[in-house]
C-alpha cells in the first residue's frame, strides 16, 4: 500500500530540511527549557512577569508555591552562580533539592546520563536542572526521563536562563517599566559581545535571543575566539574585529571569560589578547561611557576585564545576579506548573 | 541444491546490457540458462523437488546488489552485529556480497582471521569478501603480509576509520598493495584537524555548539593520496599494475572533484557514496539525533548536492552503504560522546530506487549498476554483479513499483541505528538469491 502521510523528517533532500536547527522541534514537555529558540516572545513576556510577581510576593506565602515538591539538581561541570541561584530559587517557592554533582556520586561509576536521570525520577524529583559539559544533553534527558528538563548550560550550546536573566536586566536599565516585550521592544538597542565567543553558551543564548526582541548584537573578538560564520547563526548578528568600534555602537558591553577548559589546545597569547579585547577603564571611557557593562561570570580580573571596570559605576555584574534568583523563580514554578505529566511510570 | 527457474521477469543486466523479459536459470550456484520468456530447456515444467520456480511477472530481476563498505562487527563485537546477522539484513536488502572491513576486535591483520570471517561456521546468509588492515592492529605503523591476506581471500586493503597520515607508510601501502595486486580503500581524513569533533564544520555546528571536522581534511588526505598514487604510477612502467586507491564514502564537493581531476589524468583512483550523504545534510542532526552521527559526517547542503551530480555524471563509482550498526545503548548517550556509524543495508535499494530513479530520473539500469556491477567490478569480484550463463547465482528479485516504509524494528541486523526509520522506499525485495540458494523471501505486502 502507497504511504498516505509522509513521515515528518521526510522531505525532497534537495529542499530545505524539515525543520532547521535553530528551531530545535519544540520540548515534548511545556515546561522544559531546553533552548530559548523554543520560547515564543509570549512565553518571554509571562516569564518575566513571573519573575516580578515571585520577587514581589511574601517569602512565607512565596514558600508554598512548590511547598514539598522535589527538584533534582544534576550538575557534571562545577557552578557557583547558576546552581546556587537555582537552588535559592526553589527553595524560595518551598521545594525540597537535591544537589547531584559528577564528583560524590555514581556518575563518577560510569553511570550514563539516562540511568542517572531515570534515578532521580524513581526518587521522587519531577524536574531536573542539568548543566552539562556536552552540548544537546538535555534533550537526551528530557527524551528519556520525560521529566522537564531546565538547562542549566550545555556544553558550548545555550545557557537559556543566562540569557533570560541578562535581558531582565537590561530591561530593568533600558525600558523600565515595560511589562510585555515584543518584536520591537529593544529596537534601537546594540549589545556587543566580546570574549570567547567559540565556546560561549552565554553568547550563543544571547544571540539568538536578543535580536528577536529587535537588539543588534555585535560579536567581537579575535578569529580563534570567533570564527567569521558565527554572524550565521542568526539574523541580527554582526562580527565585528575592532573592540574599539564594537564599543562605540554598545548600548550593552557584555564581556565573556576565556574558557580556558575548553581551548582544546588551541593556542592565544594573553598579552595580545588584553591588548587587543580587554575592557579597561581609558577604553570604556572613550568608546562607551554610557554604555551598561555585563558579564556572566565568573570574571577574571586583569583579563577580560579589569577590576576597576568590574566593581566600577557602569557595571551591572552583581545586579546580574540578583536578577538571576527572580528569573529562575520563574522558570522553576514553570516547569513543575505547565508540565501535563504524561508519559510518566 | 535446487534448480531455479525465475520466469517471466524483467532482467536487467547494466554490464551485459541486458534490459528485457528473460527467462533464467540457476543451477548448482551459477547462472545456467538466459532466454526468452518461455525458451529454458525446461519448458512448461512444473515446480518440484529439484525444480523450484519463481514467477517474476512484473518484478524487475537484477545481479545480487554489492556494497563494498560493511562493518559486520565479527570478531569481537558480536553484540552490535554479527557475520550471521549483518549478512541477513545484506539479504534482506538485496545484497549477495559484502566486503567487510578490518575494524574488529582484534582487526583483520592476518590470513586467520580472513579466513574466520569466511568460515561457514559464521553462519553468514551471503558471501562475505574480507578487507585486510592495511597496518597491523590499524595503527598506520607496520605494514601486513599482504600476499599472505590475499591468499587467504582479502580483497582490498585499508586503515577503515583510521586514515593513513603517514607519507612514507602510506607510500608503502600503496606500493605493496600494488605488487600484490591489491585495492587501497582509505578513509580521507586527517585527523590531525578532526580532534573532538562530532560533526561537518560550519554555522550549524556553531549554532549547536559542537566541533565541526572542517572539508578540507577530507579533500586535504584525498589530494594528498592522489599525489603518491600519480608519484607510484610514474614509477609503474606496466599498464597492467597500476596502484589502485579508493576513496571511502566521500562526503566532500572538492573531494569527488580531485577524484574526478586524478581520473581524467588516467589514474585508477575511484571512490564510493553512501546513501546517507547523497540525500542527508548536517541540518538533519536536528535536536542531537546520534542516528545522524558518522564519520564522515552529514555535510551541507552544496556538498550533498555534489554527491547527487557525481553520481549522476558517473564520476561516483558505487554506491556503498558503510553499514556501521552500533547497539542501542552505545547511541542513547550524549551526542558528542556518541559512537559514529548508522546501519545501511536494508535501506540501500529503497533509497536508491526512491530519490536517484524515481525523484531525479536516473534509468534503474544505472542506479543498480552502482549497486552492483560496477562495485563488483572495482574490487574484482570476478562472476559477480552480472547474471551472464556461468556467473554466480547472485540475484535479487524485486517489484520496482511498490512503496514500503522502512521500519528498523524490523531490521534483520542486530542493531537499528538508522535516520531513515519511518521512511518512504521504493522497490521491495521479495527474493534473494545467494549463489543459488534462496536467502530472502519477502512478503508480498507492506
Amino acid at each position: 500500500m502507497p504511504v498516505k502521510t509522509p513521515p515528518v523528517r521526510e522531505a525532497d533532500p534537495r529542499k530545505p530540511a524539515p525543520f532547521a536547527a535553530s528551531e530545535l522541534p519544540s520540548p515534548n514537555l511545556s515546561g522544559s527549557l531546553l533552548s530559548v529558540t523554543s520560547l515564543t516572545l509570549p512565553a518571554v513576556s509571562e516569564i518575566l512577569a513571573q519573575a516580578t510577581e515571585l520577587e514581589k510576593e511574601d517569602s512565607l506565602k512565596r514558600a508554598k508555591r512548590l511547598a514539598k515538591r522535589r527538584i533534582a539538581l544534576l550538575f557534571y561541570e562545577s557552578s557557583t552562580r547558576t546552581r546556587t541561584s537555582f537552588e535559592l530559587a526553589a527553595k524560595g517557592l518551598g521545594a525540597d533539592t537535591t544537589l547531584v554533582s559528577s564528583l560524590s556520586s555514581s556518575i563518577e561509576k560510569g553511570e550514563t546520563l539516562k540511568d542517572t536521570g531515570l534515578t532521580l525520577r524513581s526518587l521522587g524529583a519531577e524536574a531536573i536542572i542539568l548543566r552539562h559539559p556536552n552540548s544537546g544533553a538535555p534533550w537526551l534527558l528530557e527524551r528519556e526521563t520525560r521529566l522537564p528538563v531546565l538547562n542549566a548550560g550545555d556544553g558550548m550550546h545555550e545557557h537559556p536562563s543566562q540569557a533570560l536573566l541578562d535581558l531582565r536586566t537590561m530591561l530593568a536599565h533600558l525600558r523600565p517599566g515595560v511589562k510585555k516585550v515584543n518584536e520591537k521592544t529593544l529596537a534601537g538597542v546594540t549589545v556587543s559581545i566580546t570574549g570567547d565567543i567559540l565556546h560561549s553558551r552565554v553568547a550563543r543564548s544571547n544571540m539568538l535571543l536578543l535580536p528577536r526582541l529587535g537588539a543588534r548584537v555585535i560579536l567581537c573578538g579575535p578569529s580563534q575566539l570567533l570564527p567569521e560564520i558565527a554572524a550565521q547563526t542568526g539574523p541580527g548578528i554582526e562580527v565585528e574585529r575592532d573592540f574599539a568600534k564594537a564599543l562605540a555602537q554598545s548600548n550593552v558591553v557584555m564581556m565573556l571569560r576565556i574558557q580556558a577548559e575548553r581551548l582544546a589546545g588551541l593556542q592565544l597569547d594573553l598579552d595580545e589578547y588584553k591588548a587587543g579585547y580587554q575592557l579597561n577603564e581609558e577604553r570604556l571611557a572613550a568608546h562607551a561611557p554610557k554604555a551598561l557593562v555585563m558579564h556572566p561570570g565568573p570574571i577574571v580580573r586583569g583579563l577580560e576585564l579589569t577590576g576597576e571596570v568590574a566593581d566600577g559605576p557602569q557595571s551591572l555584574i552583581l545586579e546580574q545576579v540578583h536578577h538571576g534568583v527572580a528569573i529562575r523563580m520563574a522558570l522553576v514554578l514553570r516547569a513543575l506548573t505547565a508540565s501535563k505529566k504524561k508519559g510518566r511510570g | 541444491m535446487a534448480t531455479i527457474l525465475i520466469r517471466g521477469g524483467h532482467l536487467i543486466d547494466p554490464a551485459a546490457d541486458i534490459d528485457g523479459l528473460k527467462d533464467i536459470v540457476l543451477n548448482d550456484g551459477h547462472v545456467s540458462e538466459i532466454t526468452e520468456p518461455g525458451l529454458t530447456s525446461f519448458g512448461k515444467a512444473k515446480p518440484s523437488a529439484d525444480l523450484q520456480i519463481i514467477e517474476a511477472k512484473g518484478l524487475a530481476v537484477a545481479p545480487g546488489l554489492v556494497d563494498i563498505h560493511v562493518h559486520l562487527r565479527e570478531p569481537g563485537q558480536g553484540h552490535k552485529e554479527t557475520i550471521a546477522t549483518g549478512t541477513a539484513a545484506a539479504a534482506a536488502g538485496g545484497f549477495t556480497s559484502v566486503a567487510c572491513m578490518p575494524n574488529t576486535t582484534p582487526t583483520n591483520d592476518s590470513p586467520e582471521i580472513t579466513r574466520w570471517m569466511q568460515a561457514p561456521e559464521r553462519g553468514a546468509s551471503v558471501r562475505v569478501f574480507p578487507i585486510g588492515a592495511a597496518t597491523k592492529s590499524i595503527k598506520g605503523e607496520v605494514l601486513n603480509d599482504y600476499a599472505a591476506l590475499k591468499a587467504a581471500g582479502a580483497v582490498a586493503v585499508t586503515d577503515d576509520g583510521h586514515p593513513i597520515l603517514h607519507d612514507n607508510i602510506m607510500r608503502e601501502v600503496l606500493a605493496k598493495a600494488t605488487k600484490n595486486g591489491l585495492s587501497v580503500i582509505q578513509h580521507a581524513e586527517d585527523t590531525r584537524m578532526t580532534g573532538g569533533c562530532s560533526m561537518n564544520a560550519g554555522p550549524t555546528a556553531f549554532r549547536l555548539g559542537l566541533r565541526g571536522m572542517p572539508p578540507e581534511a577530507e579533500y586535504g588526505l584525498v589530494k594528498r593520496d592522489i599525489r603518491l598514487v600519480t608519484e607510484l604510477a610514474r614509477k609503474t612502467k606496466s599498464s597492467k599494475n597500476q596502484p589502485h586507491l579508493h576513496v571511502a564514502h566521500t562526503s566532500t564537493a572538492r573531494a569527488v572533484a580531485a577524484v574526478r581531476e586524478a581520473r581524467a589524468n588516467g589514474l585508477r583512483v575511484t571512490c564510493e557514496v553512501a546513501p546517507h550523504h547523497f540525500l542527508l545534510t548536517e541540518e538533519h542532526i536536528g535536536a542531537y539525533d546520534t542516528n545522524a552521527k558518522m564519520n564522515p559526517p552529514l555535510r551541507s547542503a552544496a556538498d550533498r548536492d555534489a554527491m547527487i551530480q557525481g553520481i549522476l555524471d558517473g564520476v561516483v563509482d558505487a554506491i556503498a552503504t558503510d553499514h556501521a550498526p552500533h547497539a542501542a545503548h552505545e547511541k542513547l548517550v550524549e551526542f558528542e560522546r556518541a559512537p559514529n556509524g548508522i546501519t545501511g543495508l536494508e535501506s540501500a535499494l529503497g533509497l536508491s530506487l526512491r530519490w536517484l530513479h524515481q525523484e531525479w530520473k536516473m534509468p534503474l539500469s544505472r542506479v543498480l549498476s552502482l549497486l552492483s556491477a560496477q562495485p563488483a567490478s572495482l574490487l574484482g569480484f570476478t562472476g559477480r554483479g552480472t547474471l551472464t550463463v556461468g556467473s554466480y547465482a547472485d540475484v535479487v528479485i524485486f517489484d520496482p513499483k511498490q512503496e514500503w516504509v522502512f521500519r528498523s524494528a524490523d531490521s534483520k541486523s542486530k542493531s537499528k541505528n538508522t535516520p531513515f526509520d519511518g521512511w518512504t522506499m521504493q522497490g521491495k525485495v521479495r527474493w534473494t538469491i545467494s549463489e543459488g540458494r534462496v536467502v530472502y523471501t519477502g512478503k508480498t505486502d507492506s
